[in-house]
């Protein structure tokens, strides 16, 4: 077995020897350590200092550690000598033979070569000896002196103030651990730590350290004098090398080791405090204990590289929140986000370089420090999210920064196919079991395999799921990476039943949308939610919020509903009288069977209804993406050829559909016999009626597209064609993205599947029905008399009319 | 308008124009839209898209943007500069909130056609 010799038990060994071990690699291990123990925890030197924690609590490794693993140990012997060419380690109580050698002799102190520096009660802050004389020199009352304001030093200074001393902290430059926080950060631990009693001397230059046969004072350059009983050296370090040096090691300011730790003699390795790789020094645990992994691994024969990462800073001083990870030094080509609440004492700033967030310090407030971090290593783009960045992860919207976090955020349980009952975690199980293309996705769990509407949030879940890319489906607008789909899907999977809770569950990268997300939004949640969701006006588009259309010079256009295209002379003679009235320039017969009045002025149109709906009539919601006409003939009741009562199915169909707000207008026509002269075979939805009964079909169009309709059913009685109608409406209400008409929708989804819904699964179609029905309780109401009501007026009319007052 | 001390106008409470949403001033010199945003700051710019007149009190406020009715050019309201790939600008007035009342410059009123300073 060869023979395996480690001198010095630090964290970083301590590590390297674990993994060795763990792995049973073959080798006869002796460890030295000059102090008179093995590995503890150096980090936790603090709380023990400080008395929260003891000695005992922060051992690393015990005697039965070492014993159990056949490590031979040399405690609290100094090693004097390395004979290279002998290959023999010398320790003061003899020479031990190595085939391969680990110098982890970590770092020394640095002493500033100032007078007095010798004397008893001074000492530096390194190890549990240290901790010891300063713990037995601190007696409440008694005066201590720490030179170093830097990450250990403040740490020193804050454990004597808990054990009851006066503390002066004595740094030498401007601000407080300037390696970690820049000026501002400085300043608020300056004014936390003197809060604390803590006195703070930035910008001192330590003279002298004075006194007869033991520190009593310090002097500092200025002239200032501070009393000492005891006089803590935290300065800085070295890495401790002289063993190396001796031995002919190549050494720059650490001991210089390769990507595997190896130094300039093959058979010696390096680690810790006490290396330089890469012209690098390293003095916090992660890149050593990286070191550890990367050392074990070459003394096991196996490929490692060590590739430092970046390290961030906490302090361990109760009280002080502070963090520091990156470089945020100013510079050319750098920009700060800085956040400041000077009430609370929080500071942060972050600096940013090429979109990349380069450095981060943050003082108070230190809870994103570790997301912060991790966009620094990762090197993430933050260009998406800077404008809230600093505000950390909570700000940052799932669908602008991670597309995933909306879908990440779903419970297991939450369905994400409807149409199959397929819930996240169905999902996610299969893809686990090798289902990681859409189509196997389908075939084993039918996710996505019907109406293919949630296909966007499947791949997100398997993306999630296998951690890869995510294919981004159309978004709605720039406000969301999501689909309207997704969008859709999300509001009923997480009951999403307002504005703001969309948009911040769906991570909205806007405060409250825009002119082409709020509309459709407003939709999906009054389709959903008709019970819950009061509709938005200003998250309408003008025609929709005046109910009235607008027209090129701001002027509006009125229709009022006539019913099924039928109308009376009171009816006529009202709409003439309002034309009168108010001076309407033209008055227009409509393609939909009935009479547009042109050229109102907004302020005229609430009374314009009011006179209207006195005469019975409604609003047409000529100007709404809802229902707009039934077309018809006059059939059975006149017509020689007449089949059914074209006439009486249209106006019965009008007044159940009336008021529904659907994703785009629906417009139905209904003819009597096939001679179509409703030409309903271009609706959205259209009746030819025959002999044997009703033939309904849909997705036609006549607008910028012309589109025949397709066949949906063929059904004998006229209950069932208008169920069945019905129950199409509602499919298309609760499925079909904003402002796709319903040929567009059924050619996405397909009309095997629509038929499936409502003609097929009579459940179905009954359940469609029944939820148009409530949706109906709340909108089939004329939307002119609402506004017609005096104290809804106002709104109508400008808020002041300076015409008079100027003109004066 | 470069007098130190501006003189204002209390038009209307704050709560009488909905938010996200914007009502009129009617002038000699034709109509000054008043917006409210979400965050409860009240722009005040000419009701009149410079692309084709439309009224952009009758758009969709979002942000601190309105997107006129017409054909949906996006305007600053801060700044009354189209957005994007269009180009043009909306003049825009000072305005201010002060107790829930909203104030309009008296220049508002009192624009080139009258010298007169109403008060």
């Amino acid at each position: 077995m060869e023979k395996l010799v480690v001198i010095g038990a630090g964290m970083a060994s301590g590590r390297m020897l674990e993994h060795l071990t763990d792995a049973a690699a073959p080798y006869q291990i002796t460890l030295f350590n000059a102090e008179p123990r093995g590995n503890y925890n150096r980090i936790m030197l603090s709380p023990v200092l400080s008395g929260d924690k003891t000695y005992e609590e922060i051992v690393t490794h015990d005697d039965q550690w070492y014993a159990e693993r056949g490590i031979a140990t040399r405690f609290g012997e100094h090693v004097v000598g390395i004979d290279r060419a002998r290959k023999v380690v010398t320790g003061q109580n003899g020479e031990v033979p190595y085939d391969r050698l680990v110098i982890a002799t970590g770092s020394a102190p640095f002493m500033i070569p100032v007078v007095g520096r010798d004397l008893p009660g001074v000492i530096a802050y390194r190890d549990l000896d240290d901790t010891n004389t300063m713990i037995a020199a601190a007696r409440p009352g008694a005066k201590a002196v720490v030179i170093g304001g830097g990450l250990l030093g403040l740490e020193a200074a804050a454990g004597l103030q808990m054990r009851g001393m006066e503390v002066v902290v004595i740094h030498i430059m401007g601000h407080l651990m300037e390696r970690q926080l820049d000026p501002s950060a400085g300043y608020l631990l300056q004014k936390a730590l003197e809060a604390r009693g803590i006195t703070v001397h930035c910008k001192g230059a330590t003279k002298a350290i004075l006194g007869e046969d033991r520190a009593e004072a310090v002097l500092l350059e200025d002239g200032t004098v501070y009393g000492a009983d005891l006089v803590v050296m935290a300065v800085g370090i070295r890495p401790e090398t002289r063993l190396a040096n001796d031995a002919g090691i190549e050494v720059e300011r650490g001991i210089t080791v390769n990507d595997q730790l190896q130094t300039s003699d093959p058979s010696i390795y390096a680690i810790g405090e006490c290396v330089e790789h890469d012209k690098q020094l390293f003095g916090l645990v992660a890149p050593l204990y990286d070191q550890a992994r990367v050392l074990a691994a070459a003394l096991m024969g196996q490929p490692a590289d060590f590739r430092p990462v970046q390290t961030a800073t906490k302090l361990k001083v109760t009280g002080c929140d502070l963090f520091s990870a990156g470089d945020f030094a100013d510079g050319p080509g750098r920009e700060d986000i800085v956040f400041r609440d000077p009430g609370r004492g929080i500071y942060k700033r972050l600096v940013i370089e090429a979109d990349r967030l380069v450095g981060a310090v943050m003082y108070g407030d230190t809870a994103d420090g570790n997301w912060f971090f991790g966009l620094i290593k990762d090197g993430t783009d933050i260009s998406e999210m800077r404008d809230t960045l600093i505000f950390g992860p909570a700000f940052q919207g799932g669908g602008s920064v991670d597309p995933m976090a909306a879908v990440a955020a779903l419970p297991p349980d939450a369905e994400i196919c409807g149409c199959n009952g397929v819930c996240k975690g169905a999902i996610m199980d299969a893809v686990l079991a090798g289902a990681d293309t859409l189509d196997k996705l389908r075939a084993t769990t039918k996710a996505s395999a019907s109406c293919g509407t949630c296909t966007g949030l499947v791949s997100q879940v398997m993306a999630l799921t296998l951690g890869g890319e995510v294919q981004t489906a159309d978004c709605i607008c720039g406000c969301t990476d999501l689909a309207h789909e997704d969008v859709r899907r999300l509001i009923k999977a997480k009951g999403l039943k307002s504005m703001p809770a969309v948009m911040q569950e769906c991570g909205w990268s806007t405060p409250d949308g825009c002119a082409k997300c709020r509309p459709a939004l407003n939709y999906y949640l009054l389709a959903d939610w008709p019970l819950d969701y009061r509709d938005d006006r200003q998250s309408r588009f003008v025609n929709e919020r005046n109910h009235a259309n607008i027209q090129k010079d701001g002027t509006y256009s009125v229709v009022p509903r006539m019913w099924g295209g039928v109308t009376t002379p009171a009816e006529l003679r009202a709409i003439a009288d309002a034309a009168d009235k108010y001076n309407v320039p033209m008055v227009k017969v409509t393609g939909g069977q009935r009479i547009d009045l042109l050229g109102v002025r907004k302020e005229d149109l609430p009374a314009m209804w009011a006179d209207l709906n006195d005469a019975g009539m409604v609003s047409g919601h000529a100007y709404s993406k809802g229902l707009r006409t039934v077309k018809t003939c006059v059939g059975s009741e006149f017509c020689r050829f007449g089949t059914q009562d074209s006439t009486g199915l249209g106006i019965r169909l009008e007044k159940l559909l009336w008021g529904s707000w659907t994703p785009h207008k629906v417009k139905l026509g209904v003819s009597g016999c096939p001679r179509n002269c409703a030409e309903a075979t271009c609706k959205d939805v259209g009746v030819v009626c025959v002999d044997s009964g009703y033939q309904v079909s849909v997705s036609g169009a006549a607008g910028m597209e012309v589109k025949e309709t397709e066949l949906l059913v063929s059904v004998p009685t006229e209950d069932e064609a208008v169920a069945v109608i019905t129950a199409f409406v509602q499919l298309y209400r609760e499925n079909a993205r904003y402002l796709d008409r319903a040929w567009k929708w059924t050619a996405r989804v397909g009309l095997d599947w629509v038929k499936a819904q409502v003609v097929d699964d009579l459940e179905q179609r009954a359940a469609l029905v029944e939820r148009f029905e409530i949706s109906q309780s709340v909108y089939r109401k004329d939307p002119w008399a609402e506004h017609a009501k005096p104290g809804a007026r106002d709104e109508f009319a400008p808020l002041i009319d300076l015409r008079l007052e100027a003109a004066e | 308008m470069t007098a130190e001390t501006t003189e204002w106008l209390d038009i209307a409470a704050l709560d009488d124009i909905p938010p996200q949403g914007a009502r009129l001033i009617r002038t000699a010199e034709g109509c000054v839209a008043l917006f409210r945003t979400h965050d409860d700051r009240v722009f005040a710019l000419d009701d009149r898209c410079p692309h084709k007149g439309g009224p952009l009190s009758e758009g969709i406020v979002a942000g601190h943007t309105i997107t006129c009715p017409l054909h949906n050019w996006v305007f600053d309201l801060n700044t009354g500069l189209a957005q994007g790939a269009d180009e043009g600008a909306v003049r825009t007035h000072p305005v201010r909130v002060e107790a829930g009342r909203v104030h309009v410059a008296a220049e508002v009123v009192a624009r080139p056609a009258t010298a007169r300073n109403a008060a």
